[in-house]
Order: structure tokens, then C-alpha cells, then sequence
């Protein structure tokens, strides 16, 4: 086989692989906001006064992020034949982390004072105004650096919707690897760009995370 | 729903085969993560820049290129540098492996580091060698703190194993896909694939506790019974950048 690395292909397949990087971009922005919004809902269910909602809340959680992301993926995209596979990735990708998200909410919520919620009911506001106006804008503030963390590693992880044929940035290095009979360039080129784009982030949310003072 | 279960049952032992190498490709990709994890931990406490240097790099680019690719690499682009096909379980376990222990380094290093001070300055001041204040008196206390985050690193290890059926290697998810296609109950035989991965992580989660209680138990700390039968917690212990994935 092709013994020696070719840079010709790496420029080749360059423009490809960026043209699959957008999607994978638009799969990890939109997966992470549902995962954010999701979690946020599933956080504050958690904390319902009656068992009737939070230990079903609770089981499902743990069966979600208990199971391979892969499996709900591939089983997701087989069942909704009709919908748009980026979507379908998109949902299981936010369903997945915000299983993951609503633990990070859950500390952020803990984590402010008690004081705060005996104030909220000494004012008589109503749970609503308590979360909305008070609970929430101090422990969002909170969670903001680890979100960013997961939405790293979903990054990471979109590769595995290539699977459900979406054409992100792998499924266009399997393409042309496929095409062209290369696979060491496009892989190495493939995983460089996983590295260039999630790394400097990585350092970020570690600054960000100092500053907010965790 | 009853044909899939009938296949279910005459397939068998192929299943039981799936699982195993689903099993294999887990544990032997752990072990290795493990071993990792101590080389690469152990080495960014070093106190020689090299050492760290080299630590820090091998530890960010296995964390920073996505563990897909790298399996991807290993199985398609390795033959055609050198010549040799690799087996397919014998990629899943590199590939595990190496990503894995690029995370459990920061929690080796973490873990460590969050030993009190004075230990070390107790260990020093008794006259022990650094082997041997490493074995006997850092260590047996940073295990203890390792362990949770190690019992989430080993659920994330299990979950990506059904990457190996895109390899073609024969796991878990290939024996009940390949019910599903024989059978067309799609929603049946996921939600069977779903349960027995459930059924995995919990099993590996209790043995996980068993091993934090007796490690606790080493250190003299009390533990009650309920503890054995928590789950893990979705926010790792060592907040490391980008979370495993």
C-alpha cells in the first residue's frame, strides 16, 4: 500500500475537511444550548417538593448517562428516518450532555446561600420570582465555565455523527480517504484540527475558571 | 416483540461472545489507561522540566484529538504507513488506552497534589527514602480520592466500546445489530442494547465502590453500608479541562 506521507493530499483534502469543520461547529453550538436549557429544566425538576417527579426524573438521568452515546445515536437516527439526520444528532447530542449539565446547575443552585432563599420567602415572592429574579441569575454565573468544559468535549465527540451520515468533519475525511484510497492524511489532518480548535479553548475555560474563582 | 426475543434466545452464544469482547476491549483498555495514568501522572510532578514537558505533551494531544479519530488512525491509517493490519479489539484497547490515561493523569496529578502538605513534611522528617514516602504515605491517601474520579473514567471507557463495531470487531453492539436487522424490531433491540450497557456501568460502578470502601478502610476512615450502592456523580471530582471524551 501507500507506504510514505503525502503532504500534496493533506492540501488537498484541506478545503474538504474544513467544508465538514462548519458542521461539526454548528452540531457542538446548538447540541450545547439544548444541553444548557435541558439541563437547567431537568436541575430544577430535580428539586421538586414531591418524589412523584424526581426519582423518575432521577432514574431516567442515570439511564442516559449510563448508556453509550453511540447506541442512543445510531437507535435515534433509525427511528426518525424522516427528520434530518444533523438534527436528530443535534437532540441526542443535547439530551445526552444535559444529563451531564443539570449536575453542573445542581451545584451552581447549591451553591447559593441559604440565606438567600429564607430572604425570597420572607419577601412573599412566588417560586417563579425567586428563581427568575434571585436563585438563578447568581447560580448561572456559577456554572458558565464548566458548560464551556462539556461543550469541549462534545466537540470531541461529534465525530460520531458521521455514523448517522451527518457530514461533519470525519465522514469527510472518510470520504475522501475512501475516494482517494488515503486514510493517514486525512485521519492525522482530521485529528490536528480536533486539537488546533480544542485546545487554546481548553486554556480559556481554565482561565475562566481561575477568574470566576473555582 | 416476541420474534426478537426468540432470536434473542437463539442467538445466544453469539451475544454472550459480543459481550465478552465488549468486556475484554473495557477492561484491558482500563488497565492500560491505569498504568497510564500513574506513568504520565507521576511524571508532571517531576521535579525535571523534561519529564513534565513530556508529560504535559503526550497528555494534551491524547486529550485534544477526539478519541474517534484516534481509533479511526489506528485502524485505517496505521496499515498503510507500516504494512501491518492491527486487530481490530487490539486498536479499541490502544485506542481506550492511551485517551484514557491522558485523563487519569490529571487526576493522578490531582489527587497528589491535594495530599496535605504536611504528610509529605512528616514523611521527610522520618527519614524516608522518596520511593518509599511515595508507596507508603502519599499514595494509599490519593488512591482514595482517585477512585471516584476513576470509576467515571471507567463508565466513559464503556461507553465508547460500541465504537469497535464500526471497526468490525465483533462486540456487543454487532451481535444485537445484527438481530435487529434480521428481526426489523429497531426499537426492541436498542432499547435490549441500552439496558445491557446500563446493566454493565452499574455492576462496574458497585465494584468500583467495594474497592473505594476497602481503600477507605486501609486509611482507618468509616464508611457505611449505603455508600457501596450510590452512583457516580456526573461532575468529576478533578475538574479537568473539557471533561472526558
Amino acid at each position: 500500500m501507500n507506504g510514505d506521507f503525502d503532504w500534496g493530499t493533506v492540501r488537498e483534502a484541506f478545503p474538504q475537511l474544513l467544508d465538514g469543520f462548519w458542521t461539526t461547529l454548528l452540531a457542538t453550538v446548538f447540541g450545547i444550548l439544548v444541553a444548557a436549557v435541558l439541563g437547567l429544566a431537568i436541575a430544577i425538576a430535580g428539586r421538586a417538593p414531591t418524589r412523584l417527579v424526581t426519582v423518575p426524573v432521577k432514574a431516567v438521568m442515570e439511564f442516559i448517562r449510563s448508556t453509550p452515546l453511540l447506541v442512543q445515536l445510531v437507535g435515534a437516527a433509525t427511528l426518525f428516518t424522516s427528520v434530518e439526520p444533523l438534527t436528530v444528532g443535534i437532540v441526542v447530542l443535547g439530551i445526552h450532555y444535559a444529563t451531564y449539565t443539570s449536575e453542573v446547575y445542581r451545584a451552581g443552585i447549591d451553591a447559593v446561600p441559604k440565606g438567600q432563599w429564607e430572604a425570597c420567602r420572607a419577601l412573599s415572592l412566588t417560586p417563579r420570582r425567586t428563581w427568575q429574579a434571585v436563585i438563578l441569575p447568581q447560580a448561572v454565573r456559577n456554572v458558565v465555565p464548566a458548560l464551556g468544559n462539556y461543550a469541549i468535549s462534545m466537540f470531541k465527540e461529534t465525530p460520531y455523527l458521521a455514523v448517522i451520515t451527518v457530514h461533519e468533519m470525519v465522514y469527510q475525511a472518510r470520504d475522501y480517504g475512501t475516494d482517494n484510497f488515503r486514510f493517514t492524511e486525512v485521519f492525522t489532518l482530521a485529528g490536528l484540527i480536533f486539537l488546533v480548535a480544542s485546545y487554546p479553548t481548553s486554556l480559556l475555560m481554565r482561565k475562566l475558571e481561575k477568574r470566576l474563582g473555582h | 416483540m416476541n420474534d426478537f426475543f426468540s432470536a434473542f434466545a437463539d442467538d445466544l452464544p453469539q451475544l454472550r461472545s459480543g459481550l465478552w469482547v465488549t468486556l475484554e476491549a473495557t477492561v484491558l483498555g482500563a488497565l492500560l489507561a491505569l498504568f497510564l495514568s500513574f506513568v504520565l501522572g507521576l511524571m508532571s510532578l517531576s521535579r525535571l522540566m523534561l519529564s513534565r514537558g513530556v508529560s504535559r505533551v503526550v497528555v494534551e494531544f491524547f486529550r485534544g484529538t477526539s478519541l474517534y479519530v484516534q481509533l479511526f488512525w489506528l485502524y485505517y491509517a496505521m496499515p498503510s504507513l507500516t504494512g501491518y493490519d492491527l486487530d481490530p479489539l487490539f486498536c479499541g484497547v490502544l485506542a481506550f488506552g492511551l485517551n484514557y490515561g491522558a485523563y487519569g493523569a490529571e487526576v493522578v496529578r490531582g489527587a497528589v497534589n491535594s495530599v496535605p502538605r504536611g504528610q509529605y513534611e512528616a514523611a521527610i522528617a522520618l527519614n524516608m527514602s522518596p520511593a518509599h514516602r511515595m508507596r507508603k504515605v502519599i499514595l494509599p491517601q490519593a488512591w482514595v480520592q482517585m477512585i471516584p474520579s476513576f470509576t467515571n473514567l471507567l463508565i466513559q471507557l464503556l461507553k465508547c466500546t460500541p465504537l469497535l463495531w464500526l471497526i468490525s470487531a465483533a462486540d456487543l453492539m454487532t451481535a444485537i445489530e445484527k438481530l435487529r436487522s434480521r428481526t426489523g424490531e429497531t426499537l426492541t433491540a436498542y432499547l435490549t442494547l441500552l439496558v445491557c450497557y446500563f446493566v454493565l456501568a452499574y455492576a462496574l460502578t458497585l465494584l468500583m465502590n467495594l474497592l473505594e470502601r476497602s481503600a477507605k478502610r486501609r486509611l482507618g476512615l468509616a464508611t457505611g453500608g449505603r455508600s457501596l450502592l450510590k452512583s457516580r456523580s456526573a461532575v468529576p471530582a478533578a475538574r479537568t479541562t473539557g471533561g472526558a471524551g
